[in-house]
């Protein structure tokens, strides 16, 4: 992203709105300057902000002579008066910063929107999470602090030596060039996103010691890691995962909860197959 | 997706926050998805929710890419749910927020009815979902629990910005923006229901709960 030097008038509003605080205003030359290694491509400035389509000569005068009178124009704080934020043209490997910090794009690896997977969102009709097994994710850089892809090769380095079943449609899994040892692309390491996702499962047993690998490798990273963990429910809606988390002394306030109302589209096949002789 | 998961706060003022979303699957169950997702955002409009979104295209609130400076004084924030359902074209994630228990309940009822076929999910805190399907008849299939924050919690910024920016899951509205809104209402420079407009135009998918957020402000502003 990019803030064109001509139309910035400093009003200074892009600066609070940037999730990763990398645009700050160069009192210098007194311009909004987005500082490129910081900037995730989140996009949120350009598509959460207003445009209004100002002439900037005309602000810079308005702003000037207020100045003056010791005045300030009160501004609706999420608008930019002069249209001054432009997107860059991405390229290798600078792409995947957006892929992984903005929502609206693609990921091309998973062909799904952010940065994780369905999970157990779709359980119901996917069954990937069986019984017995506990799905984990582990997101990195969200709120507010981001993450370099050479700190999260730290995490899935150490969860490939733990012997966990990384996610196969993950993106982070799609980056490694070694599943065995955790390695990521070499060409992203020095990327920086907003956040990304690392799915993967373990057997039940198993939570709590992962659970205690986890947390020792948030401590070696900077950055936060947020902890979610889902399980299959049995056909009365119990799962042993809570007994788990409870003798771990891991509260959990909030949760996701697969109401199992889905189901998977009939087979067009099995749909064309000719009825059985003598039935309706 | 985790967008609606690590919502900071404690149970008070998070037991009044729920999000259900729709999502096929792909490849399963996508292929006549999006007249059911209007659908979906149809029938929730019908139990008032606080927000509606959809992870594409954005939600109810939205920025303007031509603003008129008249807006400064005078600004349409009037939400547009009818926008969100006209632009689902594709298969998505389609979201409706809601402020109270009775609201999701008559809500699941009737996509239990509807019988869409979509996977339907409840974001809230882990009883209430339970309570919900309880009183609808039917039995949770997966949950998945929010364990928290771990590492460097320090880097963190206080509880009223976690509150309210942790509520666009995917970190859309900055903790810049979110304490500078609570700064503004402490200074009476903004209500908190402008406050809450201005940042639920940065959550595309329309995880915000305004309603939440603004009692959240009200209590800044009240110095608790």
């Amino acid at each position: 992203m990019q803030i064109d030097p001509k139309k910035c008038v400093a009003c200074g509003n892009c600066v609070a709105v940037c999730p990763m605080g990398a645009i700050y205003i160069d009192r210098k030359i007194n311009r909004a300057i987005v500082n490129t290694e910081e900037c995730v491509e989140c996009y949120t400035c350009f598509r959460g902000m207003s445009m209004e389509r100002l002439p900037p000569t005309i602000v810079r005068s308005i702003r000037s002579v207020l100045k003056v009178f010791r005045l300030r124009f009160d501004p609706e704080p999420d608008v930019c008066p002069t249209s001054a934020i432009i997107p860059d043209e991405l390229t290798w490997p600078r792409t995947v910063r957006r892929a992984f910090s903005d929502v609206t794009a693609t990921h091309e690896s998973t062909g799904i929107l952010g940065r994780g997977t369905e999970e157990v969102k779709t359980n119901d009709v996917t069954n990937r999470l069986g019984e017995g097994r506990a799905g984990l994710t582990v997101e990195l850089g969200r709120p507010g602090i981001g993450v370099w892809f050479r700190d999260v090769q730290q995490v899935t380095q150490t969860l490939a030596a733990a012997r966990v079943a990384f996610e196969e449609k993950n993106p982070i899994t799609a980056m490694m060039v070694e599943r065995d040892t955790g390695h990521l692309n070499p060409e992203i390491l020095n990327e920086k996103v907003m956040s990304c996702i690392i799915e993967f499962s373990v057997a039940m047993h198993e939570v709590e010691s992962v659970l205690v690998v986890l947390r020792e490798v948030a401590g070696r990273i900077p950055t936060i890691m947020a902890l979610g963990i889902a399980a299959r429910c049995d056909a009365t809606g119990h799962t042993e995962l809570e007994e788990i988390l409870s003798d771990a002394g891991y509260p959990y306030l909030r949760a996701k909860t697969n109401v199992g109302i889905g189901r998977a589209d009939p087979i067009p096949e099995l749909l064309a197959e000719p009825a059985l002789e003598g039935s309706a | 997706m985790t967008h609606t998961l690590h919502r900071f706060g404690q149970r008070e003022d998070l037991v009044d926050d729920f999000i259900v979303t729709a999502m096929p699957a792909k490849g399963l169950n996508d292929g006549n998805a999006v007249p059911k997702q209007k659908e979906f955002l149809r029938r929730a409009l019908k139990h008032n929710p606080v927000n509606v979104g959809n992870s594409i295209k954005g939600a109810q609130h939205r920025s303007s890419r031509n603003l008129n400076p008249a807006a400064h004084w005078r600004r349409d924030t009037t939400p547009d749910p009818q926008a969100v359902i006209d632009e689902v074209d594709r298969p998505t994630t389609v979201s409706a927020v809601f402020d109270n228990f009775d609201a999701v309940k008559a809500f699941l009822a009737e996509l239990i009815e509807l019988d869409l076929g979509l996977s339907v999910n409840i974001s809230s805190v882990p009883d209430k979902a339970v309570d919900c399907c309880d009183e609808c008849g039917i039995v949770r299939h997966s949950v998945e629990y929010s364990l928290g924050f771990f590492g460097m919690t320090e880097k963190l910024p206080d509880d009223t910005t976690m509150r309210l920016s942790t509520m666009c899951g995917h970190g859309m509205i900055s903790t810049g923006l979110a304490r500078k809104m609570t700064d503004w209402v402490r200074a009476g420079r903004r209500t908190p229901d402008e406050a809450c407009k201005y940042m639920a135009r940065f959550c595309v998918c329309g995880s915000f709960n305004p309603a939440r957020a603004r009692n959240i402000l009200e209590q800044a502003a009240r110095g608790k």
